[in-house]
């Protein structure tokens, strides 16, 4: 195989590996949990990677695919269908709205906005799922799970950020 | 007129968000937000045509996600061997030191059986709960804090009904909260919406026991103020809901300060194959 190729074989994977993260995320029901004083807690993944991915390059991310994701992922935690996708989408309105807005992106401004997005997706999860479909779930985990999540989000677009310029690297050396 | 240029901007920026589809998007959010809608919507369908073709749904998004797991389960199959062989000699201490007389434990056991047996001609009492069970294999294994369940594949079209009891061995593991075509859902004991019927022997006070998202323990709730459960006691299904079949273990009672918890038999992570009534 010769070197271009390879390049753009590498170019293609680095470009599809949010798609590819995603649909990972969903149909494992892949949920990382840690243990702090033998406690279990846990974040979504998910909710990082569709509000960076939307928010800084939204054409790496299908809306149409983050509703099939959202489908999946419904199927397997045992949701009712559509709840899931509904949040992303919700997600995306949002991450989609700041992208429209800011003039000079940084991270503490995406931090903060993260949070606001967070606690309006958890609202709206909450709220049809208690008053719709009296779904048993407990607020306290819920909100546990979307601080912890807005905790880690500094450190995953970190990492984001990082497959962001190896990819832009690979486009300058090509 | 500035406060008035901020407010269209401000529209401008949601309309955009809600409505452009982007370079490489097919559909805006606005319209995939409201097939989302209606898909949730659907969810009030419990039976005809919609359900049919949300069990197939799940059944092939189920397989999908087993292939896609298989290496991760295949990794957590080999830690938990690599856990047992190194616990091995400890394991084995411990079984020498405990000193078992397994023949006599199992005369025990079969006089007691024909007691019962007795005693429940006695009483005319008639075991509404079918002795037949399906062996299933577990094709996946949704462990998270919110969530302990397996998929398992095994679903309506053998005869699999909803609420009943699944043993792994002769242990309690869990109920059926869900069935499909091909593969059905099982709640276990531990997840913090399972809340089982219970009796604790020998003192045969009934309980609730409910899932506190731990797979090791579960805690004993609605108990009378004035119990006197100690460690070690036996913890049973009650069969008292009328679905679970009575009398199969669950785990032992510890108490721990003024809460009673219940220690599972099974080891509620590393179930393969179970087994379930039909």
């Amino acid at each position: 195989m010769t070197k271009i190729k390879k390049q753009k074989i590498f170019i293609s994977l680095i470009q599809s590996f949010p798609l590819i993260l995603l649909f990972f995320l969903a149909f494992t029901g892949f949920d990382l949990n840690f243990f702090i004083f033998s406690n279990s807690f846990s974040f979504n993944f998910i909710y990082i990677l569709i509000f960076y991915w939307i928010l800084k390059k939204p054409d790496r991310l299908g809306y149409g695919l983050i509703f099939l994701a959202g489908i999946i992922n419904d199927v397997v935690q045992n949701f009712p269908i559509g709840i899931s996708s509904i949040n992303y989408l919700i997600l995306c309105v949002i991450a989609a709205f700041i992208r429209n807005r800011t003039l000079v992106p940084s991270l503490l401004y995406d931090w903060i906005l993260f949070l606001i997005a967070i606690l309006i997706v958890s609202s709206v999860n909450y709220s049809i799922l208690t008053l719709v479909f009296s779904f048993p779930i407990k607020y306290g985990t819920l909100m546990i799970s979307s601080f912890i999540t807005f905790l880690i989000f500094p450190i995953l677009t970190k990492f984001f950020h990082l497959i962001n310029i190896i990819e832009l690297k690979e486009q300058n050396a090509k | 007129m500035a406060s008035d240029s901020g407010r269209d901007d401000f529209i401008i920026a949601i309309r955009s968000a809600f409505l452009k589809k982007g370079n490489r998007q097919k559909f805006s959010l606005f319209t995939l937000i409201v097939i989302s809608i209606l898909v949730l919507s659907l969810e009030y369908f419990k039976s005809g045509p919609v359900d049919k073709f949300r069990s197939i749904t799940k059944d092939l998004i189920f397989k999908g996600s087993f292939f896609i797991s298989t290496p991760f389960v295949y990794i957590n199959k080999n830690y938990y061997k690599l856990k047992d062989h190194l616990e091995m000699y400890e394991e084995y201490k411990l079984l020498k030191q405990k000193n078992y007389n397994l023949e006599s434990l199992s005369n025990e056991n079969k006089f007691y059986k024909t007691e019962i047996k007795k005693l429940n001609n006695l009483i005319a009492e008639e075991n509404i709960y079918s002795k037949n069970y399906l062996l299933s294999k577990v094709l996946l294994d949704q462990q998270s804090p919110y969530l302990k369940s397996v998929i398992i594949n095994k679903g309506f079209k053998h005869g699999i009904k909803l609420g009943v009891a699944v043993k792994d061995k002769s242990y309690f593991v869990g109920k059926i909260v869900n069935v499909n075509v091909f593969t059905s859902r099982i709640l276990l004991a531990s997840d913090l919406n399972s809340k089982i019927p219970v009796i604790i022997e020998p003192s045969g006070i009934n309980a609730i026991l409910s899932g506190k998202g731990n797979n090791n323990f579960a805690e004993l709730e609605y108990l009378p103020k004035n119990n006197n459960l100690k460690n070690g006691d036996v913890v049973y299904t009650s069969g008292v809901d009328g679905i679970i079949a009575s009398a199969i273990p669950i785990g032992k009672v510890f108490i721990n300060e003024e809460n009673k918890y219940v220690e599972f038999f099974v080891d509620l992570n590393q179930l393969q194959f179970v087994k379930i009534n039909y």
